[in-house]
């Protein structure tokens, strides 16, 4: 049991109530962001996945937008509102996907790989944007989200979708890092590294990926469906159009790759970013977006988290001097 | 690690307390957040002609200068402030956004909104956190028909897409006889407005001219793919003489100016839905003889009604922005317009006091009013959706002039391309449109 209780599950899990305290006393507007971030960090969470063995995607709107249609429909055609059911349908049906289009997406690297992904969310966007039955461009809303025999109504859904969230994304994201920290997980570093020592210490690199991949699907689908009922709608600009895909590859870059609690503090700051750009130049915001992330890139190469990094490891390599200071 | 979980929240922290601040700060002056495509590719066409008429109209309205009956200062005495803001970016960002809108700067209103997509995907939250919206421009009837039925919060003053349809299938059906004599066929892209469109068109036909056949297949080409080669070989191809377009935008300029090299304009009659929205940026390019839609007595329709707001109106654009007023610049104006009717309004039933966002509602909710160049009828969905006159008639270049006009304007009641209070758009059109008033 104490295998499992590192600094990051204690981190995690103070966040996870510092998240819950703080739902008292935000104001709605804010705890619609900080919904989100939940949401569209999970993507990127997903993104961390791959990106450790030193592989990108262009597409991942493709499960994000997979999560949020497979509640939408849901709740459209069969008339279940349940957060559970729809949630746990959202992660396996993007899950399923990862894993089909994981046998032929695993065979590719670099940009192949991220093109590929790109190509196969526009087709989800094309299929979307066209199909009647499927809302087309305009979308489908969703009925109130409902919690098992719990319906609330007005702030007091948001909230208590708020507390949903928030456990579940503690869940998801000591899950992915306990995954990583595992033989499979750290594969990973070794698929980047150098892949055909990998094989000839007698792993499959190709199955490696295709496992990380399927990961990936699931945490991108739960990121979606969480999203769509934060939005209570989905529409395909903004669940599955490839700009969608870049916002989570942005967050990817502004968070690093250092951690799993790196890109929910990536997508919450993404999303303030984006918030005040667009309230005080409501013309010019998508190059203040441009901007933070060529600075990031520049100063930052390792993303926010390595500030981290670098702060712990200055304070460590502190308290070994002063330690042994003590010593002397 | 724990400190940085720490530091996170210290930054939650702070940034709660800012947006507490900010709200704390709103004083004598009323707050309209204005939503409208200032980026992008509906900017140029859509966007910035919606934002020039939120302005002058403002501007009138602040100043006290907008002739009678909206000759007072502001809006139940109080000045409005505009808050523009892009609408680009999906029914998510949108979603947030009106939510910051509300809550976080408190505005006392939205008055907005030109995709359909947008008006989806925020109607119910609108109504949710108790924001007055004043849709201005976007279409789409399932607005009021399936998201929110028993609407409090959400307006929308212009009519919606079925009446424009309906108008475009009885100007055909009336004053092109002889083209429609081998019948007529669809060009429209494939997303929600161009298929709604031509469901709408198509229906009104089916009840108008029964006995005009549609095309088998109708051309359904992808939005915004730009080249339209093989559409105009397979409509020059074609025998039908008449062609139902809801092109708009940047798609819409491209196929007009592929479609002028290939002279399918002489052979062909288009009823471009939302045509009018580029004529004035195309001006002569604008082929001739051809239909434009503004659902409504905007844009180039308005151009010499001769009302003392109008003429007021059309002045005053031209001289600031250079360029005629649009059906945008017309539609969101008209928006502000009904916002100022409902306050002066609620402020008199109040007996003289600033009337709350209630007595608002209640001023604006079935009201009629009078617009820029025609009456506004609040008189659908329990009176929150508008139904307006229709005009149609067909482009042709003013040499004297030097603009785009518009010849054989026919002028369609409200009431006869419109479904009466309590019917919705497709019902209606497939019942044999019961109810309509065509004088």
């Amino acid at each position: 049991m104490t295998k499992y209780m590192d600094r990051t599950t204690w981190a995690l899990t103070i966040g996870l109530v510092l998240l819950i305290v703080v739902n008292f006393f935000v104001p709605e507007w804010f705890r619609s962001i900080l919904l989100l971030s939940l949401a569209r960090g999970s993507v990127a969470l997903g993104l961390l996945v791959l990106w450790r063995c030193g592989l990108i995607s262009f597409g991942h709107a493709l499960f994000y937008g997979f999560g949020a249609y497979t509640v939408a429909l849901i709740v459209k055609y069969l008339g279940i509102t349940d957060a559970f059911f729809t949630i746990a349908c959202g992660v396996v049906v993007a899950g399923g996907l990862a894993w089909m289009l994981g046998f032929l997406l695993r065979r590719y690297r670099g940009i192949f790989f991220a093109l590929l992904n790109l190509a196969f969310s526009m087709i989800l966007y094309g299929v979307l944007a066209k199909l009647e039955s499927l809302g087309s461009t305009d979308g489908i809303s969703l009925e109130r989200t409902t919690f098992l025999w719990y319906a609330p109504e007005g702030a007091a859904n948001k909230f208590a979708l708020f507390i949903f969230a928030a456990i579940l994304t503690w869940g998801v994201a000591l899950a992915v890092h306990h995954y990583l920290r595992s033989t499979l997980g750290y594969m990973t570093t070794a698929v980047r590294e150098n892949e055909i020592r990998l094989e000839f210490l007698g792993y499959s690199a190709e199955r490696a990926i295709h496992v990380k991949y399927t990961i990936s699907g699931l945490v991108g689908g739960f990121g979606g469906a969480i999203a769509a009922m934060t939005i209570g709608h989905v529409d395909p600009d903004s669940m599955a159009y490839w700009p969608i895909s870049g916002d989570f590859v942005f967050i990817a870059i502004l968070s690093g790759t250092g951690n799993v609690g790196a890109p929910f503090i990536g997508a919450l700051i993404y999303e303030l970013i984006r918030t005040y750009a667009f309230d005080q130049f409501p013309e010019i915001w998508q190059l203040i977006m441009g901007g933070t992330l060529l600075l990031i890139v520049m100063f930052l190469p390792n993303g926010l988290w390595s500030l981290v990094d670098r702060w712990s490891k200055r304070r460590t390599g502190r308290d070994r001097l002063e330690a042994e200071r003590e010593k002397a | 690690m724990k400190h940085v979980k720490g530091r996170a929240a210290v930054l939650l922290a702070s940034v709660a307390s800012v947006a507490l601040i900010a709200t704390a700060a709103s004083a004598q002056t009323l707050k309209i957040a204005v939503p409208t495509f200032l980026t992008g590719g509906s900017a140029p066409a859509f966007g910035i002609p919606a934002k020039n008429g939120v302005e002058l109209i403002l501007k009138g309205i602040n100043e006290g200068t907008l002739p009678a009956p909206y000759n007072s200062v502001g809006l139940a005495g109080r000045k409005a402030e505009p808050l523009f803001y892009d609408e680009m970016g999906g029914g998510t960002k949108q979603v947030t956004e009106l939510r910051n809108k509300a809550q976080k700067e408190k505005v006392d209103m939205i008055v907005g909104y030109i995709s359909s997509g947008t008006c989806a995907a925020v109607a119910r939250v609108a109504e949710e956190v108790k924001l007055l919206t004043i849709m201005t421009v976007c279409g789409t009837p399932r607005v009021f028909e399936e998201l929110v039925k028993e609407p409090k919060y959400v307006f929308r003053t212009v009519a919606h897409g079925t009446g424009n349809n309906t108008g475009a299938a009885h100007y055909a059906a009336k004053m092109l006889k002889d083209e429609l004599k081998d019948g007529y066929i669809g060009l429209n892209q494939n997303y929600a407005w161009g298929q709604d469109s031509w469901r709408d068109f198509n229906l009104a036909m089916g009840e108008i001219a029964p006995d005009v056949k549609p095309a088998k297949k109708q051309q359904f080409p992808k939005l915004f793919s730009g080249q339209y080669g093989s559409e105009i070989s397979a409509l020059l191809r074609a025998k039908q003489k008449v062609v139902h377009s809801s092109f708009w935008g940047g798609d819409l300029e491209a196929f007009l100016a592929q479609g002028t090299a290939r002279g399918l304009f002489k052979r062909k009659t288009f009823i471009f839905t939302v045509g009018e929205t580029v004529a004035y940026r195309l001006g002569k390019k604008f082929p001739s003889g051809q239909l434009v839609g503004t659902r409504g007595p905007y844009g180039i329709y308005a151009v010499g009604i001769d009302t003392p707001l109008n003429n007021w109106f059309q002045k005053n654009y031209r001289e600031i922005y250079k360029e005629p007023p649009s059906q945008p610049s017309y539609q969101y104006a008209q928006g502000v317009l009904a916002a100022k009717y409902a306050y002066d309004k609620a402020m008199k039933d109040n007996g003289g006091k600033f009337p709350t966002t209630d007595q608002v509602i209640a001023a604006l909710r079935g009201a009629t009013f009078t617009s820029i160049a025609g009456t506004v009828e609040m008189a659908l969905s329990h009176g929150h959706q508008a139904i307006t006159e229709d005009r149609w008639g067909l482009t042709a270049y003013d040499e004297e002039k030097g603009e785009l006009v518009v010849k054989d304007v026919l002028v369609l009641g409200a009431k006869c391309v419109n479904p009466p209070d309590g019917v919705e758009s497709v019902p209606w059109l497939k019942g044999g449109m019961k109810g309509a008033k065509c004088g």
